[in-house]
């Protein structure tokens, strides 16, 4: 347990002072820049119009599909990596039950393929 | 209670001194970048502010920094603040486990690549809330575009990763870059070149992660989120002084992040690239600093040269192409360190 603390807390001082480097260059601005809003400066910008309608609006389904994907094949890496660490202790049997593991996603990605997933047009 | 105290205060140097001069590095890789950019269309680029304009980037720090923050009416304004320094602290904190010689990284963490790869996984954020929390339609799209970009090209930085942990068999940076002091230049009967280092056996990994870390970082020829001509600025278009400055910074320490990556997992990290007496006397920082140079050298041209990507060509690339290459490496590496036993 200690040494687990041993390990992180350089870390966890290091994101400290990255914060606090990080807050206080937002701060300077904020502190020295003089402040003058308008409401022209302050609408969005549209390239000089009056915005059309709200930006919160209805976006491509594509978007969400890749995020899906992304959640898939990201977890399959985090499975590889213990995987490779051990690659020798776990010897042929690892090998061969992981590679039966990639085929199976290989089917769904191959799937996912012809199914026009991954066009973009 | 002293001695604690005495180690929390050296490693709070040791963070400090890695941040600042990580921060110097950063202002003249700008001014580099600029320079290169410049010299190849027959430009001078900046050289107005000090010596061949050496002190730009601290001119234009200063200049951020005196700017009107402006935050539109119709922003999410606590998350409108939020995002940017997401994003440059979560960049910055990736550096606390590099190793830039033998045991001087902050925090050497036997997960070490884990925790970079769970970092930068996490820097997407920023973006979105920055694209988000801005309510501008050029900033929603940038930051959809960014997202999905992002995580298209992690997954194949990660099975890139896998190759070279197969070889290294361990999660620790420095054991990785112990690990390439042996290898294909040994076997050939150069032991300790750079015949050894991991750019030769995995050669393809080495360009499919150079060229996935350009779109990481959001890099032209990748630089989709942003695309001037199309998104004006991307999810940053709303942003200006100091929160502005924040992104750009997140940005360039991203692409730090990915040039000292490069020189860990494939060019050697410390190691000197023969190992004879005149070349290994040189400290191992400064070799790790001229193959993290080179690195970046080779970004910067790559910003000069090539033509931006559409978004279709984009993401064909990082699923059609990518994806399968790497995910069959894996398996070929794999299968190859078993056959001939050379599983570490």
């Amino acid at each position: 347990m200690h040494n687990l603390v041993g390990d992180y807390l350089p870390v966890i001082i290091f994101v400290a002072i990255a914060a606090a480097i990080a807050v206080a260059l937002m701060a300077s601005a904020l502190i020295i820049a003089v402040r003058k809003p308008d409401p022209e400066k302050n609408s969005t910008y549209e390239c000089g119009f009056n915005a059309f309608d709200d930006s919160r609006m209805r976006f491509d389904i594509r978007f969400y599909l890749v995020a899906i994907l992304f959640i898939i094949f990201d977890l399959e890496v985090a499975f590889l990596f213990p995987w490779a660490v051990a690659f020798k202790e776990v010897g042929m049997f690892g090998f061969v039950s992981m590679m039966i593991f990639l085929g199976v996603l290989t089917i769904g990605f191959i799937y996912e393929w012809r199914k026009g997933a991954l066009e973009w047009d | 209670m002293v001695e604690l105290l005495i180690t929390l205060a050296l490693i709070a140097l040791h963070s400090v001194a890695i941040l600042v001069a990580l921060l110097i590095i950063i202002a003249y890789l700008i001014y580099a970048d600029r320079k290169i950019w410049a010299a190849v269309q027959l430009r001078r680029g900046p050289n107005v502010v000090g010596a061949f304009g050496l002190l730009q980037s601290f001119a234009d720090m200063v200049k951020f920094a005196t700017k009107e923050v402006v935050i539109p009416d119709g922003a999410n304004k606590g998350i409108f603040i939020i995002a940017p320094l997401v994003s440059s602290i979560l960049a910055l904190s990736t550096w606390a486990v590099i190793p830039v010689s033998a045991g001087w990284a902050v925090a050497n963490l036997n997960v070490g690549i884990l925790f970079i790869f769970a970092i930068a996984s996490l820097e997407v954020y920023g973006v979105i809330m920055g694209g988000w929390a801005s309510n501008s339609k050029y900033a929603f799209l940038g930051a959809l575009r960014s997202a999905a970009q992002m995580v298209s090209y992690e997954v194949s930085i990660g099975f890139v990763i896998i190759t070279v942990l197969l070889c290294a068999g361990s999660l620790n940076l420095s054991e990785i870059v112990m690990s390439q002091s042996t290898g294909f230049g040994t076997m050939m009967g150069m032991p300790g070149s750079f015949l050894d280092w991991y750019w030769l056996p995995l050669f393809p990994m080495f360009i499919i992660f150079f060229i996935s870390a350009l779109a990481e970082t959001n890099r032209p020829p990748f630089d989709l989120p942003e695309a001037e001509s199309e998104l004006v600025a991307g999810f940053m278009v709303e942003y200006s002084s100091t929160p502005y400055l924040l992104f750009m910074l997140g940005e360039y320490v991203a692409i730090t992040l990915m040039c000292a990556m490069t020189t860990i997992l494939f060019l050697g990290g410390w190691l000197p690239p023969v190992d004879v007496a005149p070349l290994n006397w040189i400290p191992g920082v400064i070799w790790f600093l001229i193959k993290f140079c080179a690195v970046f050298f080779m970004f910067a041209m790559v910003k000069a040269f090539v033509p931006r990507y559409r978004y279709d060509q984009l993401m064909r690339l990082g699923w059609k192409v990518f994806l399968p290459i790497s995910l069959f490496w894996v398996a070929l590496t794999a299968g190859v360190l078993l056959y001939f036993g050379w599983a570490p």
